[in-house]
């Protein structure tokens, strides 16, 4: 029982974890290269435990956490993590058995779409096209992934958590 | 086996019912994004949520604080003793400089009286500290720690010890945000230094630059020229500087110059900010005269409440344009 609720926290620590990282700031030259935090580490829960944690209602809430916290416009982030929730469940069976350099080049996939979606949504807001270095931060999540990936598996199988 | 799989993940065809979750969700962040978008709705929400929005940030701005502090902490101690020497330099300096100044500002003073001018030169300002917090890359935002509670508005201008740095865009009860000069969505009336002319600095689209598209083909621009805020506008109050420009060339259309310039505030590496809390001189036509009353028993009294609040504003602005343009000119006729 207390197991069952310490692995729920430890789900939602994660994601709290993940809202904070991408709030931190990083030195001014590498702010360009900074990885989506909160898109990383749902994916790791849609592919470790399926629709049984990550819901598309889940991913809805978390953007609009986000959204709340970067003060973008309301709904962006959430549109997003939805999309991104939704096709890494649809493809949670194939993904989860991909050898890892399969996984982060499907991962880079993802977020390079991710990326697209917020230019259109950027676009229809009436805001500026970004400079071309704003789309590396896909690729940095991208190398970023087998690391997050390994990191949170190990982590939850030594605390045995679910 | 078999038919656990097909229950919980089908390997290939997802079921009808989770793409109609799909755009169910979609549907629902479009309107958001769209109410949002029209009627600010966020804003209002991150009022509302402050109580969990600003411990977040300020938790959120603790590792870069720390390692401010770690940077304090394990600083050479010549690297502080140069810091110290060199500020203490710039402090003697202008000190040197205010104390000339002195006596020109009270000349100043006294021939703004005699043409019966408002305008002063002292700041009223507060001083406000920066929270590291990243508000997303080539965003051009940053978070001060004062807001509503100390009396922060939208639409003041923020500066530091070089330049203007943005103005305020959205507050929060303890504290605000600030669009800097570089945003693409942003643009200040400038004046350049050298030559007097007039004209508008945008925010770059590529990086930490100002634009200024729209020169007349014929002005005198040269790289090197400081820029200084005109005070037109009616938002930024007159004289501050604003950037330098870098570079000056014709621009797409070949219809106007464009020029370039670097922001003179420290716009990455501020710690430290000022947000001013004057206004600048009303500029410009006088505000739009309220249409006279029909009704006979009320026209008195919003007649003579019309009449007062359009009779202050009017003469200080009248006069305040001719002085600061032509001064030489009218001082040898009075």
């Amino acid at each position: 029982m207390s197991r069952q609720r310490l692995s729920f926290w430890w789900f939602v620590g994660t994601l709290i974890a993940a809202l904070m990282l991408m709030l931190v700031p990083l030195p001014h030259v590498l702010e360009a290269f900074k990885p989506y935090w909160p898109a990383l580490v749902l994916l790791y829960w849609a592919l470790e435990s399926g629709e049984q944690r990550v819901t598309l209602g889940l991913a809805f809430i978390f953007g609009l956490c986000s959204d709340l916290l970067t003060g973008v416009l309301l709904g962006e982030q959430a549109l997003r993590l939805c999309v991104l929730a939704f096709i890494a469940l649809r493809f949670r069976s194939r993904l989860r058995f991909f050898p890892m350099w399969q996984q982060t080049l499907a991962v880079l996939a993802l977020l390079v779409n991710d990326r697209f979606l917020l230019l259109v949504v950027r676009a229809f807001a009436g805001e500026s096209t970004p400079p071309a270095l704003w789309w590396a931060s896909p690729f940095v999540s991208a190398a970023l992934w087998p690391f997050l990936f390994l990191l949170l598996d190990d982590l939850r199988m030594r605390l045995r958590l679910q | 086996m078999p038919l656990a799989r097909e229950e919980s993940s089908p390997l290939f065809a997802g079921t009808a019912a989770g793409t109609l979750r799909l755009i169910f969700y979609l549907a629902l962040a479009m309107v958001l994004m769209v109410l949002d978008h029209r009627n600010g709705w966020l804003w209002r929400l991150r009022y509302a949520t402050s109580i969990v929005v600003e411990p977040v940030y300020r938790l959120a701005s603790l590792p870069a604080d720390g390692f401010h502090a770690l940077g304090v902490a394990f600083a050479d101690r010549r690297l502080l003793t140069e810091q110290n020497q060199r500020l203490r330099e710039d402090l003697l300096l202008a000190n040197a400089k205010l104390n000339r100044m002195a006596a020109v500002a009270e000349q100043n003073q006294r021939l703004k009286e005699l043409l019966d001018t408002q305008h002063s030169l002292e700041l009223h300002v507060q001083m406000a500290r920066v929270i590291g917090v990243d508000m997303g890359a080539y965003r051009h935002r940053m978070m001060i720690n004062l807001g509503a509670r100390d009396g922060i508005k939208a639409g003041q201008p923020v500066i530091d010890a070089r330049g203007v740095v943005g103005q305020i865009v959205d507050v929060l009860p303890n504290s605000a945000e600030v669009m800097l000069v570089t945003d693409p969505d942003h643009a200040v009336p400038v004046m350049i230094q050298r030559t007097g002319l007039r004209t508008i600095a945008y925010g770059s689209r590529n990086g930490q630059q100002l634009s200024l598209p729209n020169i007349p083909m014929a002005a005198d621009v040269q790289a090197g020229d400081k820029l200084l805020t005109s005070g037109l506008g009616g938002r930024f109050p007159q004289g501050f500087p604003v950037g330098e420009v870098i570079s000056v060339g014709p621009s797409a259309t070949g219809m106007f110059l464009e020029a370039h310039a670097e922001p003179t505030a420290d716009l990455d590496r501020a710690d430290e900010v000022l947000v001013l809390h004057d206004l600048p001189e009303p500029a410009g036509p006088p505000p739009p005269v309220t249409p006279a009353g029909p009704p006979a028993s009320e026209a008195p009294a919003p007649a003579s409440t019309a009449a007062l609040p359009r009779a202050t504003p009017t003469t200080p602005a009248s006069p305040a344009k001719p002085a600061t343009v032509a001064q030489p000119a009218g001082t040898p006729s009075t």
